[in-house]
């Protein structure tokens, strides 16, 4: 009876995980690359990973580009955010429902240039979008803007 | 750090000039010359941007400093970034002939003009999103929108689109294209609408 009950546990376990595994793969893909010129690359837990048109962003991951590199990212709220060379552009929160629009979305920018597009999260709610720097926080309340963050 | 030095030395000799170690900003019009609003927050200064090319600059002592770029300002500075920003997401929206599951003729059309969207674009990502009108509450209208998004999804995925590139969402009530009463059955308003990335 007892082995019995822990097999059924384990069974439920494993379907538990096979069905959680591909919904965590999608719900993690928050942005995609679609511009990519020079040296550019993607920091995610302490690695380096090259960054291509089409190569999936995660929420923490960190955008680096060398003095020829420049990057531009289509987000799933159809924010637009590129960067120019020498940047370093952190996304350090990332959330958007689908349904209501509801989101946040803050993103430091370390050192370089960027562009912003402001997408469906900052529409829905004003002050759910936020970009900071080493020196100052940005209220975004739409649209469209610019950021040089010298260090 | 020797830089920062350098540059505390600069500011020193230049007697307070302005020196590089400095955030910019610069509100834009967007492509309908309509312009939004940013508020910079620094640590002892404010400033609301809210009018085209309004910029502003944090300065060595933690305020801000309201001004206006210039569009060569903005070029010079910005040029890379503007340069690598991605395309523009485009809108497609499509109908079913009421009581099946076929698109209608226009919107036979309307797929066309996407799938000629997507050949234009490197890689692209789409988001099938599904609509309703205004009839019944939130939680059915949610999963019925749904369900409708999910159907596209498996009939362009059928056309050959990857479906690791749709992604789904039902927007329930929340969006009418004709804004009516409560209640109201209005076709226009389900259906279901595609961006493309």
């Amino acid at each position: 009876m007892q082995s019995t009950r822990f097999i059924v546990i384990r069974w439920f376990l494993v379907a538990f995980a096979c069905s959680i595994a591909p919904i965590a793969g999608w719900a993690s893909d928050i942005a995609q690359f679609r511009v990519t010129k020079g040296s550019v690359y993607l920091e995610r837990g302490g690695q380096r990973l090259p960054a291509r048109v089409g190569t999936h962003l995660q929420a923490t991951d960190t955008v680096v580009t060398g003095a020829d590199g420049s990057a531009g990212i289509a987000f799933i709220d159809n924010s637009l955010l590129s960067v120019g060379p020498n940047s370093v552009l952190a996304i350090e929160r990332y959330a958007f429902n689908s349904t209501t629009h509801e989101g946040a979305f803050e993103s430091s920018l370390r050192r370089g240039t960027l562009s912003v597009v402001s997408g469906k999260i900052a529409k829905q709610s004003p002050d759910a979008m936020k970009v900071k720097t080493p020196s100052s926080v940005l209220g975004v309340r739409g649209t469209e803007f610019l950021v040089r963050s010298t260090d | 750090m020797h830089r920062h030095y350098a540059a505390l030395i600069a500011s020193m000799v230049l007697g307070g000039c302005a020196t590089s170690n400095q955030d910019f900003i610069v509100l834009l019009p967007d492509k309908e010359g309509k312009v939004g609003t940013v508020v910079v927050q620094s640590q002892k200064g404010k400033a609301v941007l809210n009018t085209a090319y309004a910029a502003a600059r944090t300065t060595p002592d933690g305020g801000v400093q309201r001004s206006t770029a210039s569009q060569s300002e903005v070029k010079d500075v910005f040029a890379s970034a503007l340069a690598a920003q991605p395309s523009r997401p485009m809108s497609f929206i499509l109908y079913f002939e009421s009581g099946n599951d076929e698109f209608t003729e226009e919107s036979k059309q309307e797929v066309k003009r996407l799938l000629a969207e997507m050949a234009r674009r490197q890689a692209p990502d789409i988001t099938v999103i599904g609509h309703t009108d205004l009839v019944g509450p939130n939680p059915s209208n949610d999963a019925l929108s749904l369900q409708r998004a999910e159907r596209v999804k498996s009939i362009l995925a059928g056309m050959g689109i990857p479906a690791e590139r749709i992604l789904t969402a039902g927007r329930g009530r929340r969006e009418p294209l004709i804004p009516t009463a409560e209640g109201i059955p209005e076709p226009r308003n389900r259906r279901v609408e595609i961006n493309v990335r």
